[in-house]
C-alpha cells in the first residue's frame, strides 16, 4: 500500500473500477434522464420542440402545400428541418452549454477528484443528451405518423436508415459540442454558439433546398455534419422519388456514411485531448473565481 | 522544543523506517510555485503523520490553496519534491485518488439530485478498491446519519440550507473513506452556529478514523479548535509552526496581567508573568485586585506574526516564531 499505483492498482482492480465507472456513468445519466419525467422543468426544457412542431404541421397541413417552385411538401420539409434541429442543438449547443457550465458549477472537478471519475461523467452526459434527442425524435416522430401526407413510416428501411443515420450523426456531432464546450471560457461567450449554429442551419438545406443556394455555398454546407444528417433523415422518411430534388439526383448515402464517418473519428480523436486539457485547468480556485464572477453579475 | 535560528525552515526527516506506518502521508520539500514572474509558493516544506489534523493557517494570497491544490494532484508545480502516500500526486493515477478525499465548495452543481442518490452515485466508484484495511465506499445511509443529514436524505440538494450543504460536501469527500482528506477554506461564509456544527463534525471525524486531514484556513479559532498542528504560511513559506499552545509561547511578551489598583484598571505584557507578578505584589501589596495572568491567545501570536513578516522583517519573524519541533 506505499505506492497508489502499485498493490492495488493493478490488473483485475483496474478492470473492476472502470467497469464500476461504466456503471455509475449509466446510472448518473439515467438519473438526471428521469428528472425529464419527475421535474416539470426539466420537461419544459425538452418538450417546447415537439409541441412547437405539431403546432406547425397542423397549421400548415391543411395546405398540403409544396415549396414554391419544389417538390418539397411543406410539412415534410418542417418534420424533418424540426428534427435535424433538434439532433443539432442538443448534440452541438446543448451538450457543450452544459460542459461549460459544469466547468464553473464544480461538477467536473467532483468528476476530477473521484477514481475514473471523468469517465463516468462523460458517460453519463452522453447517455443524457442522446437519450433527450432520442425523446424528442421519437416524439416528433409519433406526430409523424398522423396522416400528414408525404412521409413514408410504414417502410422496414425508414427505421433502418433512421437507426444507423442518427447514430452516426450522434458519432460526429457529440465531440463537436464537447469540444466546444471545453474551448468556451464561460456559459455567456456560447451563446455566440447560437448564432453560429443558426448560420449553420441556414446553409445546410435543412428548411430550405440546398439546391437554391449559390454553388460555392452549397459546398460550404455540405462540408458540416448538418446536411448529411438532414439528407440523410430526409432519404429515410420521405418517398423515394424525392431524392430528384436533392444534389446529384440521389440521396447519396455512401457520401453520406463517408462525411459523417469523417467528423465522428476527426471528433474522437480531437476531443479527449481537448476535454481532458480543460479538466486540468479547473481546480477549486477557479470555481471559486467563477462563482465570484457569476455571483457579482447576479446569475 | 529546540527554538531555531532563521534559516532553511525545515522539519527534521523523519527516521527512514521499513514500516509503511511510520512513512509520513505527507511529505513536502522545498515547494516553489511560480505564475510568470510571481513567486506564490516559495520553498515550502513540512510532513504530515498519520493520523494527524494539520492545518496551513495564513492571510489571504499566502499561498495556502495553491499549495493544497498541488497536493491535491489539481495543480502542478513549478519545483520541489511532494509526496502524498507514498505517491507524486503530479502523477497519482486512479487508485490513488481512491485514497485521498476532497471536500469541494460546492456551488449549485447536482441541484436536482436527492441527497441519497448523489452519495450512493459517486460512493459506487469506491467499492473496487475496497480492502480488508479500509471497506469502501461508506455506507450510504450511515455516512447520511454521520454528517446528520438523516431527515434530509431524499431532499432534493438545492433544497438544503448552506450548513446541510457543507455537510453534505464532507459526506462526498469522505464518502470513499480516505486515509488523507483535504479541507479548503471549509467554513468560509459561515455563521457562527454552522461553524461550530461543522467543528463537531471534524471532531467526530477525527475520532472515528484514521484519516490524515490537511485543512487550510485564515479563521485562527477554527485552527485553534481543530488542529494538532499549525503551519503559518505568509508570503509563500512556513514562518512558523507548532501546536496552538507552543505558538503562543514563542510570544516575547507570552502573558497579559491586569490587575487594579484604587479602582483603576491596568493591563501590562509581561514575558515572565511570574516574576512581574510578584514584583508587583512586593511593591502594592494588598492593594492589588482583580488580578488576571493570560496567556497570550494564538490570534495575538499570529498577529503579531504577521505584522512582522509584512513590515519586511521574515527573518525576525523567523527568529522569534522558529519552527517549534516536536
Amino acid at each position: 500500500m506505499t505506492d497508489g499505483a502499485g498493490v492495488i492498482g493493478v490488473g483485475p482492480v483496474r478492470g473492476r473500477a472502470i467497469r464500476a465507472a461504466v456503471r455509475a456513468g449509466f446510472n448518473h445519466g439515467w438519473i438526471e434522464l428521469s428528472h425529464c419525467f419527475t421535474m416539470v422543468e426539466d420537461a419544459f426544457e425538452i418538450l417546447p420542440l415537439p409541441l412547437v412542431s405539431v403546432v406547425i404541421l397542423l397549421a400548415v397541413d391543411s395546405k398540403n402545400d409544396h415549396l414554391p417552385g419544389t417538390h418539397f411538401l411543406i410539412s415534410s420539409t418542417i418534420l424533418v428541418g424540426m428534427l435535424v434541429m433538434n439532433v443539432a442543438f442538443n448534440g452541438m449547443i446543448g451538450l457543450g452549454m452544459r460542459l461549460t457550465a459544469e466547468r464553473e458549477d464544480g461538477t467536473l472537478l467532483r468528476a476530477k477528484a473521484t477514481p475514473n471519475g471523468m469517465l463516468g461523467y462523460l458517460i453519463g452526459r452522453i447517455v443524457v443528451v442522446s437519450g433527450t434527442i432520442m425523446l424528442t425524435v421519437v416524439s416528433l416522430l409519433i406526430v409523424g405518423l398522423a396522416p400528414f401526407g408525404g412521409l413514408a413510416l410504414g417502410r422496414a428501411m425508414t427505421w433502418l436508415t433512421l437507426t444507423w443515420v442518427l447514430a452516426l450523426a450522434l458519432l460526429a456531432i457529440l465531440p463537436i459540442g464537447a469540444v466546444l464546450g471545453s474551448l468556451f471560457p464561460s456559459v455567456r461567450s456560447a451563446t455566440v454558439l447560437m448564432l453560429g449554429s443558426f448560420g449553420l442551419i441556414g446553409i445546410s438545406g435543412i428548411f430550405y433546398p440546398i439546391t437554391h443556394l449559390p454553388t460555392w455555398l452549397q459546398w460550404v454546407g455540405q462540408a458540416f455534419p448538418l446536411y448529411w444528417l438532414g439528407l440523410g433523415v430526409r432519404s429515410a422518411v420521405l418517398p423515394g422519388n424525392l431524392a430528384a430534388v436533392e444534389i446529384g439526383h440521389s440521396w447519396r448515402h455512401l457520401a453520406t456514411a463517408g462525411v459523417l464517418g469523417a467528423w465522428a473519428i476527426a471528433g474522437l480523436v480531437l476531443a479527449p485531448i481537448l476535454l481532458r486539457r480543460a479538466a486540468r485547468r479547473v481546480s477549486g480556485s477557479s470555481v471559486a473565481a467563477r462563482r465570484e464572477r457569476a455571483m457579482t453579475r447576479g446569475i | 522544543m529546540a527554538l531555531k535560528e532563521a534559516g532553511p525552515l525545515s522539519e527534521p526527516g523523519l527516521p527512514r523506517s521499513a514500516d509503511p506506518d511510520d512513512e509520513p502521508v505527507i511529505d513536502v520539500r522545498d515547494l516553489r510555485m511560480r505564475y510568470g514572474k510571481t513567486d506564490v509558493l516559495n520553498g515550502v516544506s513540512f510532513t504530515a503523520r498519520r493520523g494527524e489534523v494539520l492545518t496551513l493557517l495564513g492571510p489571504n494570497g499566502a499561498g495556502k490553496t495553491t499549495a493544497i491544490e498541488i497536493l491535491e494532484g489539481f495543480r502542478i508545480r513549478s519545483a520541489g519534491q511532494v509526496s502524498v502516500l507514498g505517491v507524486d500526486p503530479a502523477h497519482g493515477g486512479e487508485a490513488w485518488r481512491a485514497r485521498i478525499g476532497v471536500v469541494l465548495q460546492s456551488w449549485r452543481d447536482h441541484g436536482k439530485w436527492r441527497v441519497r442518490e448523489l452519495l450512493a452515485n459517486l460512493g459506487s466508484y469506491y467499492a473496487p478498491y475496497s480492502s480488508p484495511e479500509a471497506s469502501r465506499p461508506w455506507d450510504t445511509d450511515e455516512l447520511i446519519a454521520l454528517v446528520g443529514l438523516a431527515e434530509h436524505a431524499h431532499k432534493r440538494i438545492r433544497q438544503l440550507s448552506g450548513g446541510q450543504r457543507r455537510r453534505l460536501d464532507v459526506a462526498v469527500g469522505i464518502v470513499g473513506r480516505p486515509e488523507l482528506l483535504f479541507l479548503d477554506e471549509p467554513t468560509a461564509g459561515f455563521d457562527p452556529a454552522a461553524r461550530r456544527e461543522f467543528h463537531d463534525l471534524v471532531h467526530r471525524l477525527t475520532d472515528r478514523e484514521e484519516a490524515t486531514i490537511l485543512l487550510t484556513t485564515h479563521d485562527l479559532d477554527e485552527a485553534e479548535k481543530l488542529a494538532d498542528r499549525i503551519l503559518i504560511l505568509a508570503g509563500g513559506a512556513i514562518i512558523a509552526a507548532g501546536s496552538a499552545d507552543e505558538l503562543a509561547r514563542r510570544m516575547p511578551a507570552a502573558a497579559e496581567v491586569r490587575w487594579s489598583r484604587d479602582g483603576q484598571r491596568f493591563v501590562h505584557s509581561a514575558g515572565d508573568p511570574a516574576g512581574f507578578v510578584s514584583e508587583l505584589f512586593r511593591q502594592y501589596g494588598g492593594s492589588v485586585e482583580d488580578l488576571e495572568v493570560s496567556r497570550v491567545s494564538l490570534e495575538d501570536t499570529y498577529m503579531a506574526l504577521v505584522r512582522q513578516f509584512e513590515s519586511g522583517d521574515g527573518q525576525g519573524a523567523e527568529r522569534n516564531f522558529g519552527m517549534v519541533t516536536s
